[in-house]
């Protein structure tokens, strides 16, 4: 069943003298439970699409519908409203509140969607013990490394349980040790919790952690891999076969 | 080049300026408009004794001028560090890009003429408008007619001014040149580093510091709320002292508290955005607890002075009414070597002279004041001294001396004249009128027991256990301090001592009242000089007043006390308010990530201005509240001793008061408010 679905989705930047095409004509299909990768180049483009699917910038042409609502169409109260209770964020530099602790940073996202205190306590309880992060949940954000504040971002994102969760380049930040961490609870997420999950990332490493793989460039779709049965070893070789052909920067991300 | 930056600077950190430059402009002009008075008040058609009353107005505008140029000097110098300390990165990078130091200080000398100048034009075009009103209200308060009101400018306030505030940019250009010289690369690049650390305090060291200061504050405030009698200048500012470092602690462990409390409560801290809004909260007041102290005390200082001249304003004009219903009031007093009084006569005075007082005054009551050498104070309070002493401190030191008395029939006269109440005394009664609050609660602890007095040897009891709340002279002022009256036959003619004379000029307009005024005025000196100049007379004290001058005298009082309290408030919330503002704009802006955040996260724009709006309100209320418990104390001690001056409420006063403050300090709100609002936005 499809979630997420993009119609020809066009964003230009700039004027008619001099026009970007950051995003050219792109469609594609996201179900409900899949770990998709958006792969590309800096300035391909990926980084815009997240924006347009999550809201946060406007589409010039084409939809783009989560279940049955065009996002595109959304305005002001419905819009928050929808960022609220349909979609999380995790981003590349955490965007945690510095003056709220672990387990308040949690707990706003799901105050202000007017939940209980009482629910508040179990829900944040549970999603930290999902993320291994019971521990630092009383400690401010300048006092955890790294991959804990991404992983309480995460938190974060789906302590709410959204419909989509939405991944900016997520191990940007992160040493590979605290990366890998990351990644293999997205995909706990993923499975168990069958939760849908769009991460942008330059990373094939990063990449080969989803079921699927979206290839980006110059604004369009380029390739596109399922994982299928593949092991995690053969799909990460299949990713870096697809970056080679894309060549130039990708590669030198690695 | 240097130019083009500075101004760029200038545009680019508007939202920051906007405040700074704002108080400024109120700075000049409020300076302006209370030095110009003079010029303003100089065609007015003020009497001759209001034109001397105006000069001395100006002279002490002049004084206080002094103390406000301070004030606003400190103001400008703290906002203008406080801007420079945002700007830390911003000459990092200059300094990076190879420019001297000499170059910064002058782009920043640029900034500061740019902007002096301008404060100094836009402020003193408004002085010059709002002057002109201040023309109105004083021709209003000195009751002068307005037909030759022309729009005039000060140039002597202008100069004044120009050179008070250009002394105080100079300081701040001065200022800005040092700080820019002593840094280095280094630390101006690490400023920009902002620590994150949040310092959670020791909740219990907080408790016990916030108890503590409260019993400290609560014992100042007792020493000058009910303790009165027993303050001296000493411990006055004792107790000024141990409130301000009681605020400062007070403060200090509030801001450790407030969090701790409002999480503790989860259902309150786990809704909306409070977890957000009081984390904000708390991190401000945590970092501001210095600032946050002089604002409350200056905001304190402010609501006293205001209510204090508002007070003396109101009932001035009133009391003249109540306490000085007569148009005329003489008094002749003498003492022999002793000290102990002796009998006097106007109206033979006045014979002497070839006058008499009947051709002055229509009607009139001529009196004498009774006193029995064995009727003294000691000798009633009598074996009270000690309780009185424990009351009221000092009594029991009181030198003795000898109580007043006023016959029965002189005493009903004067009510006639006055518009009192008659009284009806028993033969062996005795009744005591006194107006001075102060004396009233001690006259009437005696009264409870019934005490007898003897008088001439004759034993009297007293009429009621309360006291009359009426007078013998008249007075602007409440402060007799309590009368005897007594039964006609109870007194010997041999106790006659002071003598008085009370009446009406026999006029029937204002024209002929002026000409009875000074009639009577210039015999009542002719034979002041004849005593005067007599040795037999040594020891004479002969006094009068009017009722014109004593309604004279109000005005001035009021005017005086108006103006200064206006100035002083004026300046003093103005700073608070540009304190608040600063701190809370720049607070804002550097919180606006967080805002964009807020907004990624789904929060509505509703509930993002609400938690602008508490922060802001909370930040502007906290050091309010506690100036105004601070208020409530000192204005019990400033009306225990205005009660010699004015009677009457201060609720009206209080009033206009939070009239002012609500005007200044809430404006100042309004605009952190509308400022914060607008930063936090445009980061969408």
């Amino acid at each position: 069943m499809a979630l997420l679905k993009l119609q020809n989705v066009e964003k230009y930047y700039g004027n008619k003298s001099s026009l970007t095409k950051a995003v050219d004509d792109i469609s594609f299909t996201v179900d409900k439970g899949e770990f998709t990768a958006i792969m590309g180049a800096s300035g391909s483009g990926k980084t815009t699409l997240l924006n347009c699917i999550s809201t946060i910038d406007r589409v010039t042409a084409g939809h783009i519908f989560l279940e049955d609502t065009d996002i595109t169409k959304l305005k002001g109260k419905a819009l928050n409203r929808f960022r609220r209770e349909k979609l999380g964020f995790i981003f590349q530099d955490f965007n945690l509140m510095d003056t709220l602790t672990a387990y308040e940073n949690i707990a706003l996202a799901l105050s202000i969607q007017k939940c209980s205190a009482k629910d508040i306590d179990k829900l944040v309880k549970s999603v930290a013990e999902q993320l291994g992060i019971t521990e630092v949940l009383n400690k401010y954000p300048y006092q955890m490394s790294g991959g804990q504040k991404q992983r309480v971002a995460s938190a974060r994102a789906i302590v709410t349980n959204p419909k989509l969760v939405l991944a900016d380049e997520p191990t940007g930040a992160l040493d590979s040790k605290s990366a890998k961490m990351l990644l293999e609870r997205f995909g706990y997420l993923n499975h168990e919790h069958d939760a849908t999950i769009i991460m942008v990332t330059h990373d094939s490493f990063t990449a080969s952690y989803a079921s699927r793989v979206l290839f980006i460039k110059d604004g369009k779709v380029f390739n596109e891999i399922n994982r299928g049965g593949d092991s995690h070893k053969q799909f990460f070789d299949k990713i870096i076969d697809v970056v080679t052909l894309l060549g130039g920067d990708v590669s030198d991300a690695l | 080049m240097l130019f083009k930056i500075s101004l760029s600077n200038i545009r680019k950190s508007l939202k920051d300026y906007a405040v700074y430059f704002f108080t400024l402009v109120v700075g000049v002009a409020v300076f302006y408009v209370f030095n110009a008075i003079e010029t303003q008040t100089a065609f007015l058609n003020v009497s001759e004794d209001h034109r001397e009353f105006i000069k001395f107005l100006v002279q002490a505008i002049s004084a206080v001028s002094l103390f406000v140029a301070i004030v606003l000097g400190l103001l400008i110098v703290y906002a203008s560090r406080f801007l420079m300390k945002r700007r830390n990165k911003e000459f990092a990078l200059y300094m990076m890009l190879g420019m001297s130091k000499w170059k910064i200080s002058a782009l920043l000398l640029c900034e500061t003429v740019m902007i002096g100048i301008g404060s100094l034009f836009v402020g003193l075009l408004i002085g010059v408008g709002l002057s002109q009103v201040m023309s109105a209200v004083v021709a209003n308060l000195f009751e002068a007619d307005m037909t030759s009101f022309k729009f005039t400018i000060s140039g002597s306030a202008i100069a004044k001014t120009i050179i008070y505030f250009g002394i105080m940019y100079a300081v701040v250009i001065i200022r800005s040149g040092i700080v820019i010289g002593k840094c280095r690369l280094i630390t101006l690049m690490q400023s920009g580093r902002r620590s994150e650390k949040i310092t959670m305090k020791n909740p219990w060291l907080c408790v016990i510091v916030f108890l503590i200061s409260a019993a400290v504050l609560g014992y100042a405030y007792y020493m000058v709320g009910w303790n009165q009698m027993d303050l001296g200048p000493r411990k006055i500012l004792a107790a000024i002292i141990m409130g301000a470092v009681s605020t400062f602690f007070i403060f200090w462990s509030v801001a450790g508290m407030l969090l701790r409390v409002i999480m503790s409560v989860k259902g309150l801290y786990h809704r909306g955005l409070n977890s957000f809004t009081f984390r904000q909260i708390s991190s401000k007041v945590n970092t501001t607890v210095a600032s946050m102290t002089v604002i409350c005390l200056m905001l304190f200082v402010t609501i006293c002075t205001l209510s204090s001249a508002f007070v003396i304003r109101n009932n001035m004009n009133r009391q003249v009414e109540e306490f000085f219903p007569v148009d005329f009031y003489g008094e002749m007093e003498k003492q022999d070597n002793d000290d102990q009084p002796m009998y006097t006569d106007i109206e033979k005075n006045y014979s002497d002279q070839g006058l008499s007082i009947e051709d002055d005054l229509g009607v009139y009551h001529n009196f004498h004041i009774y006193t029995d050498p064995g009727f003294t104070v000691l000798g009633y309070i009598g074996d009270k001294t000690d309780k009185l002493t424990d009351e009221y401190g000092s009594i029991g030191q009181m030198d003795d001396y000898r109580l007043e008395m006023i016959r029965l029939s002189d005493y009903n006269a004067l009510m006639k004249l006055y518009g009192g109440k008659a009284l009806e005394l028993n033969d062996d009664e005795y009744a005591i009128c006194a107006t001075f609050s102060g004396f009233v609660s001690i006259y009437e602890m005696l009264l409870e027991d019934n005490p007898v007095i003897n008088v001439f040897g004759n034993e009297l009891v007293p009429h009621s256990q309360k006291t009359i709340y009426s007078y013998v002279r008249p007075s602007m002022q409440p402060i007799n301090g309590g009368v005897f009256i007594v039964p006609d036959g109870a007194v010997e003619e041999s106790g006659a001592g002071v003598n008085i004379v009370v009446g009406n000029y026999s006029a029937n307009d204002k024209k002929e009242l002026a000409e009875a005024e000074k009639t009577a005025r210039g015999n009542w000196e002719k034979v002041q000089t004849n005593i005067v100049g007599d040795s037999q007379s040594s020891g004479t004290r002969i006094y009068m007043d009017t009722k014109i001058e004593a309604a004279n005298s109000a005005v001035d009082l009021g005017a005086l006390v108006t103006f200064l309290g206006l100035y002083i408030g004026f300046v003093f919330l103005v700073s608070c308010g540009a304190i608040l503002a600063l701190k809370e704009l720049s607070e804002s802006s550097d919180s606006a990530s967080r805002y964009t955040m807020l907004r990624k996260l789904g929060v509505e724009e509703k509930e993002i201005t609400g938690s602008v709006f508490t922060q802001s309100a909370i930040f502007f209320a906290l050091p309010l509240l506690l100036a105004c418990l601070h208020s409530y104390f000192g204005m019990r001690l400033a009306k225990f001793m205005l009660s010699m001056l004015v009677s009457g409420g201060i609720f009206k006063s209080m009033l206009f008061t939070a009239g002012v403050v609500v005007l200044i300090y809430g404006g100042y709100f309004l605009l952190t408010f509308i400022g914060s609002r607008a930063i936090v936005r445009e980061q969408k």
